[in-house]
C-alpha cells in the first residue's frame, strides 16, 4: 500500500459517508451526487487493489498477512456494490443513508488494512 | 420524481415489505455478516489447529450473522421467528464471550496472529462496539414491526 493513498482514501470514503449520511437524514432521494460519492470510494478501492497487486513488485511488501489483507479488500469492494444496488431498486432516502454506512465502513476497512500493510514492521 | 405505470410488478398484487429505517439495519447486520465470515475463513485457513475455540465461535457468528440479516430481508412468520432467535443468540454471545473475554483471556488467545480472536471479543471492540448495540436496535425494530402485514396470516 502507499501510505498517502490509503490516507486520501480514508478521508474520501469518510466524507463521502457523511455526506451522503446528511443527505439522507434530510429525506434527499438517491442523486447523482450521492452515488457518485460512492461510485467515487469504489473506483478508489480498486485503485487500492491495483496498487497492492503491483507494490510488491517494487520491493513494497506487506509486514502483516497477505491474505487477510485481500480477504479485506475483496470484502470492501462487494460492500458499495451492494448498496449501490439496493439504492437503484429502492430510491428513498434511507438508502442514502445506507450508501453513508456502507462507505463509512470502507473508511474503516481501509485504516485496517493499512494496518495489516504496515504496522507490525521488525 | 415521475412514477412510470408501465412496470410489471403490480404493488396490488405484489405487496412490497416497506423496510423503512430498517434497511440501514440490515446493511450494518450484512456488513458484519461479511465481516465475522471473512474472519472465520481467514482463521480457518491460517490458524486452525491453534486456536479452536476463538475459530469455532468466529465461525459460529459468521453463520448467525448472515442468518439474521436474511431473516430481517425475508417475509413472513418463520424469518420472523428466525429474526428473533438469531438476534436473541448474538446478544447472548455477545454478553457471554465479552464477559469471559475480560475475566479469562487466556481461552480466546488463541495465537499472537488473531489477538482478538472472535467479532464478540471485549464486547465487539475490534468492531467499534457495533456487535454488543446492533442486537438491541434490532429487537427494537422487530418488535416495531409486530403489527406488519406479512406476519398476519397463518396462525
Amino acid at each position: 500500500m502507499i501510505q498517502w493513498f490509503a490516507v486520501v482514501e480514508v478521508a474520501i470514503a469518510a466524507a463521502a459517508g457523511v455526506l451522503s449520511l446528511i443527505l439522507g437524514l434530510f429525506g434527499r432521494k438517491p442523486s447523482d451526487l450521492s452515488l457518485g460519492a460512492t461510485a467515487l470510494v469504489e473506483l478508489l478501492l480498486l485503485a487500492q487493489l491495483v496498487i497492492a497487486i503491483f507494490s510488491p513488485l517494487f520491493g513494497n511488501n506487506p509486514t502483516g498477512s497477505i491474505l487477510e489483507f485481500y480477504i479485506y479488500v475483496a470484502a470492501a469492494l462487494i460492500i458499495p456494490l451492494i448498496a449501490g444496488f439496493w439504492a437503484l431498486v429502492e430510491r428513498d432516502r434511507w438508502s442514502v443513508v445506507v450508501l453513508g454506512v456502507a462507505c463509512l465502513a470502507i473508511a474503516v476497512m481501509v485504516v485496517r488494512m493499512n494496518i495489516i500493510w504496515t504496522v507490525q514492521t521488525q | 420524481m415521475s412514477t412510470t405505470p408501465t412496470t410489471q410488478t403490480d404493488p396490488e398484487t405484489k405487496p412490497r415489505r416497506r423496510y423503512g429505517i430498517g434497511r440501514v439495519l440490515i446493511t450494518v447486520y450484512a456488513i458484519l455478516a461479511i465481516g465475522a465470515t471473512s474472519r472465520a475463513i481467514y482463521q480457518i485457513a491460517t490458524v486452525y489447529s491453534s486456536a479452536r475455540i476463538p475459530i469455532t465461535l468466529s465461525a459460529v457468528s459468521g453463520v448467525i450473522y448472515i442468518l439474521a440479516t436474511l431473516a430481517l430481508i425475508l417475509p413472513g412468520r418463520a424469518w420472523y421467528r428466525v429474526a428473533w432467535v438469531t438476534i436473541s443468540f448474538e446478544l447472548l454471545g455477545v454478553l457471554v464471550i465479552g464477559t469471559l473475554s475480560l475475566v479469562d483471556p487466556a481461552i480466546f488467545a488463541g495465537s499472537a496472529t488473531v489477538s482478538d480472536g472472535t467479532v464478540w471479543s471485549y464486547y465487539g471492540r475490534g468492531y467499534l462496539f457495533i456487535p454488543v448495540v446492533l442486537p438491541i436496535l434490532g429487537m427494537i425494530w422487530l418488535r416495531s414491526r409486530r403489527s406488519q402485514p406479512d406476519l398476519q396470516t397463518g396462525d
